[in-house]
């Protein structure tokens, strides 16, 4: 994978409650850390849009969906176990014990 | 927080709205269906019907009751659901084009990565926005389990489902959720799976799918249901081709049944006369015996008799097929053939059905009501005593009964004695003696080395009976009893039977040959008196004219003499007063 590629995240929360709350604050730090300035992050509110959850079929918040680069990959959750998100985003190596 | 209840009949007005479920028996047993506005938790292992159960209650929520309904599948996607519950004839396909059924797939990705705690606000934000489109009244989460197992902990499983019963709550919906558990009594109530569940609903169903004796026996009990009275015992139910049926163990709304005087033939002429006038119809009869001691022969011509009634009549074979019943009975002059061909007579072979004795009621109702049937034969009824235990094989030839009854049915019902464990007549194995009018016994009598059939009446209610064992005669010409002898207190049947007649009758012609004997010695005897009374009055007649002749002989000889006197005297001339003296 090229260490340019631009990572496009959409992430699901469900208003402002306190796990949307802290999968985008972990997501935030995340991405500073190993992918600063080539990250977009797209925050949809599934009280706000429910159709649009319905279409992507997001039933569990908060959900992280990694659109870029492919393939499509989801998390849920809050992503506090760092070393699992980057595992599933395909930026670090395995995660050790 | 269930409290003691008073009868049901005060509770009446305080009960809760329910929302009926279409479910048949269910809604009896809980007085109406599911409590309206609040959540049913439906528990039950794999395969124990609980998807079926939901979708009958959306199905029938929105054909019936124009309450739209959703349908939230975790487990199985939503196009393997619609193309399962096809069968059912619920016709979903055309209610959820009509929007009355909205069937939303919500299965977890299978490479779905977790990293920390999560929750159900997007499908609870997804759902509202869909119910507000919909106008849904009734929603059903199947196999909620499967997303709560994947909550990192029990906390987390805690308040989601106290997140969804809230929602759920708000939205005043009626809702069902089914949870995969073991419901066998493995866990205490406080450690099962999802035992927080159980607590924050109102109404729990337990379904159970177990094998007893290795044949599938489905139960379903109501185990809570705030506010509300309700059946609380476990009730058998089946998965037929409308759905899902529960077996109600007794009948809660009993029609009264009808009973009637009318008597009608058992097909057997002596039969009927030792039965003083046949059955009642409506009874239910049953026969009990041996193996081969006739009692598909009975039931053959209580069926031709009352076809040729023109009664509709179903028989039903377990053991045997259809038309092997039909060649056998056509060997004794029953002669069923013709009535199938006509219509009036419906011959069903048992073992095309398989499964439980539920199954075996349920599809035997069906039946009768398909046809019409005014008369049922189940034989033997014994057999299903195989299909699960004695107590459930009981109690559905109790129930057997009970409906037939309620029906205005006559019923006849055999059941196979089993020779070996000597139950005889003592034991009936089905235990049904003490419910049904009429049980005729058939039995073998060994006697001078043959066995005959021999029948008697154990008891006819209401109707006065001959208490005699007859003897059971099967011939290409029909069915008949011979009057029995008893000789020595014993009952003569058979070679036994013909002897004692062959003696009688030998006896008789012995007594009809003295009879003529003596009759032509006396007719002899009379002729000779006759001839000789003839003969005698013969000499009586020559005697009386050798009489005559004489007497008339001697008068004229008297008169010559006088004459010849009197001329004398006359030519003597002699004084005439003188005459006459010599």
């Amino acid at each position: 994978m090229s260490r340019s590629a631009l990572f496009k995240f959409q992430l699901y929360v469900a208003g402002d409650g306190l796990n949307s709350a802290r999968a985008l604050a972990n997501l935030e730090k995340i991405c500073q850390t190993h992918l600063p300035d080539r990250h977009e992050i797209e925050v949809v509110d599934v009280y706000q849009q429910p159709e649009r959850a319905l279409a992507d079929g997001i039933f569990m918040t908060p959900m992280l969906v990694k659109l870029a680069p492919s393939p499509e990959k989801r998390i849920v959750g809050t992503l506090n176990d760092i070393p699992i998100v980057l595992q599933a985003l395909g930026l670090g190596s395995a995660p050790e014990a | 927080m269930e409290s003691i209840q008073p009868p049901r009949s005060k509770m009446r007005p305080k009960t809760p709205p329910k929302a009926l479920t279409g479910i048949a028996g269910f809604d009896e047993i809980t007085g109406g269906g599911l409590p309206r506005g609040r959540t049913t938790l439906l528990l039950g292992g794999p395969g124990s019907g609980k998807t079926v159960f939901a979708l009958q209650f959306l199905a029938h929520g929105a054909a019936q009751h124009s309450e739209p309904g959703i349908f939230v599948a975790f487990e199985e996607s939503a196009k393997s659901i619609l193309v399962n519950a096809q069968s059912f004839g619920w016709n979903l396909a055309g209610l959820q084009r009509q929007k009355q059924l909205y069937v939303l797939n919500a299965q977890p990705s299978f490479d779905l990565v977790q990293s920390g705690d999560f929750d159900l606000g997007g499908m609870l934000a997804v759902l509202a926005a869909k119910v507000k489109e919909t106008g849904a009244r009734r929603i059903v989460f199947d196999a909620l389990d499967v997303l709560l197992l994947l909550l990192p902990d029990l906390q987390a499983e805690r308040r989601e489902a106290y997140r969804l019963h809230a929602w759920l709550l708000e939205h005043d919906l009626t809702a069902i959720v089914t949870l995969k558990a073991r419901t066998d009594g493995t866990y205490p109530v406080s450690r099962e799976p999802f035992a927080f569940m159980q607590f924050m609903v109102d109404c729990t169903v337990i379904l159970n799918h177990s094998a007893s004796m290795s044949v599938s026996q489905r139960t379903l009990r109501v185990q809570k249901y705030r506010g509300s009275s309700f059946d609380e015992n476990e009730s058998p139910f089946l998965i037929g081709a409308s759905g899902v049926e529960v077996v109600l163990a007794h009948n809660l709304v009993r029609a009264n049944a009808k009973v009637s005087s009318e008597r009608i033939s058992s097909g057997i002429n002596r039969l009927d006369t030792m039965l003083g006038g046949g059955f009642y119809r409506g009874a239910s009869v049953l026969i009990t015996g041996f193996s081969g001691t006739a009692k598909t022969t009975l039931c053959g011509a209580f069926a031709e008799s009352a076809c040729s009634r023109g009664e509709r009549t179903l028989f039903v074979c377990f053991d045997t097929n259809s038309t092997e019943v039909i060649r056998n009975l056509s060997s004794v002059g029953i002669q069923l053939d013709r009535y199938i061909a006509k219509g009036s007579l419906h011959m069903v072979s048992a073992r095309t059905i398989s499964g439980s004795a539920e199954t075996y009621l349920v599809r035997i109702k069906a039946l009768a009501k398909k046809y019409e049937a005014t008369c049922i034969v189940v034989d033997p009824a014994s057999a299903w005593s195989k299909s699960g235990t004695d107590l459930s094989s009981q109690s559905v030839a109790d129930r057997l009964i009970d409906w037939s009854k309620g029906e205005g049915m006559t019923l006849m019902c055999t059941s196979m004695v089993d020779e070996m464990s000597g139950q005889g007549e003592n034991g009936s194995p089905l235990q049904t003696s003490a419910l049904v009018d009429t049980w005729i016994h058939l039995s073998y009598l060994m006697q001078a080395g043959e066995r005959n059939r021999g029948l008697s009446i154990v008891k006819s209610r209401g109707t006065a009976h001959s208490n005699q064992v007859r003897e059971l005669i099967l011939s290409d010409q029909g069915v008949t009893l011979a009057d029995p002898y008893t000789a020595g207190g014993e009952v003569l049947m058979g070679t036994l039977r013909w002897e004692k007649e062959r003696d009688e009758r030998a006896k008789r012609e012995a007594n009809d040959d003295f009879t003529t004997r003596k009759g032509v010695q006396l007719d002899a005897e009379e002729a000779d008196l006759e001839v000789r009374l003839q003969s005698l009055k013969t000499m009586l007649t020559a005697k009386q004219v050798e009489k005559a002749l004489l007497m008339r002989a001697t008068k004229s000889e008297k008169g010559d003499l006088s004459r010849e006197d009197t001329q004398l005297k006359e030519l003597r001339g002699s004084d005439v007063t003188q005459g006459g003296l010599r």
